[in-house]
Order: C-alpha cells, then structure tokens, then sequence
C-alpha cells in the first residue's frame, strides 16, 4: 500500500451568523476529538498561534476556544504570492454533563492545541467483574 | 476560567487585505504548476530577498525536511496522528500522512544564506537572492 499524501483543507471561515465586528478573519481550525476512559480530549490545529493568544472559556457548559495568532511576523514584509488566508481561530463545543469543568487542561506544541476534559467521576465506566 | 489578553487587530487586517489583493496571481508563471499541493505557502518580497511562509500545525520539527537547489524549493515530511488504541475517536476532521512539494522560485537563491524557522506550527523560509541575482544600479556619465 503506498503511504496516503496530505490533502489541502482549506481554512474554513467562520459561519455568517457567528460573525464578529473585530477587523480580521476569524476562521474554524480542524478538530479531532476522542476519548479515552477518563477524559476527552478536543485536537485543534491553529498553527501560529502563541500561548499568550490563546483564550479558553467555559461558560454555561460552553467550552469556547479562541487563538489570536501573531501578526507582528508579517509588519515589514510585502505579499507577492499568496495561497491561503492567514486569522485568528475559534470553535466552541456544548459540554455534555459528564465534563468536570474545573478539570479542564490544556497544552499548545507545533500550533496544535490539545484540550483535556476529564469526565467527572460517575462517568468513568466501571468494570463489573462476574464471580 | 480565563486566561489571556486581546490584541490590536489592525496589523492584521492590513496583512488581510494585502493577501487577499495577492492571491490568484500568476507571479510564478508557468514555473510552477503545483499549486493546490501540500503545504499551501505564502510569499513574501523583503527587500531582495523572499520569504516562503506554510502552516504545518501538528508535524513534527523533526519530520520536515527542506532542500535547496539553484531555484528550487523542496518541502517533504509525514505529519503523523497518534491516539491512544484504546480510544474512541468522536470527531476526525484532521488529516495525516506524507507530503512532498516542489516549487521553482523565480530567482536563484543563495543556498548558503537560507534560513528557516518552525514555531507553533508555521514554517518560515527566508530566502536571500543569490548575489548574481540581484540588480546594480548603473551610474550615468
């Protein structure tokens, strides 16, 4: 089998009725999430993004992420040939209720941002063992 | 549960509008036809010298590999995602696998003088003219 290549995902920009009034581009970074038996864990890609631009809330079971990239790298520098647009990233996700929210972590490495949500203690599956 | 800062955006809006006027120009020509491969770069003039900018979020330092030749640009790696076996995966939108792009700069490139960076996921190429490369300015007598 030969290895599978990397296809280009174009950014996909924020829906109309997210729109915000700041002047930039807000796009949708792509998310993987998974679970594991005591957390779930959301994977974000918002290449450029430092960690002092990084903003995560939780508010009313609303898991908000937000990622301002660093646009100083750019000031002196002119365009000439351009093939994908450069923003700030958001998502939110709704947390089910088996999210302990005070547990939240999160650890940014190669603008990949891994948000851990521990399941509160009820929803760990426990394993009955039959005598 | 906050933790962070806002900053301006107006440096950024000027860098919007400036790729936006960029984008979907024919400054390479015929040179390159790989356009639509991966990863999508921007480039920037800085002074003489060119500035090749790709987002590579989740791929390893370790895992690019960068080669110059006269004009050329080659950018080769694998992005890999790695989850526990044990996990139930919910949601899948991000990709993995090889990648391997070629492009043909305008201009030669000082070899030795290249430079690159990976930070948070960007790859930042500066890419000095090659000195035969560059233009003098003729006195007029």
């Amino acid at each position: 089998m030969s290895p599978q290549e990397v296809s280009v995902q174009e950014k996909k920009p924020l829906s109309p009725n997210e729109e915000r009034t700041e002047a930039a581009a807000f796009f949708v970074p792509y998310t993987d999430v998974h679970e594991t038996a005591d957390d779930v864990i959301v994977t974000l890609e918002m290449p450029g993004c430092t960690r002092d631009g990084i903003e995560i809330t939780v508010e009313k079971n609303v898991l908000k992420i937000e990622g301002s990239i660093d646009s100083g790298a750019y000031t002196d520098v002119k365009p000439i040939y351009t093939e994908y647009n450069v923003g700030n990233f958001t998502r939110s996700f709704t947390l089910s209720t088996q999210i302990d929210s005070e547990q939240i972590s999160a650890n940014l490495s190669d603008g990949l941002l891994t948000v851990t949500l521990p399941k509160v203690k009820q929803a760990v599956a426990r394993r009955i063992n039959v005598q | 549960m906050v933790l962070r800062m806002n900053d301006p955006f107006a440096n950024l809006f000027r860098l919007q509008r400036a790729l936006d006027k960029a984008s979907r120009n024919d400054w390479f020509g015929s040179r390159t036809s790989s356009r639509g491969a991966y990863p999508p770069v921007n480039i920037f003039a800085d002074g003489d010298d060119f500035v090749l900018v790709a987002e590579l979020p989740g791929v390893a330092k370790d895992a690019i590999d960068i080669q110059l030749k006269r004009d050329q640009i080659r950018i080769t790696g694998t992005k890999v995602i790695d989850y526990d076996d044990e996990a139930s995966v919910h949601r899948r939108e991000r990709q993995a696998g090889q990648f391997d792009r070629t492009l043909s700069m305008p201009a030669e490139i000082d070899v030795d003088g290249a430079r690159a960076t990976f930070e948070n996921g960007v790859l930042r190429l500066n890419l000095p003219r090659a000195e035969h490369e560059k233009s003098r300015s003729v006195a007029i007598n």
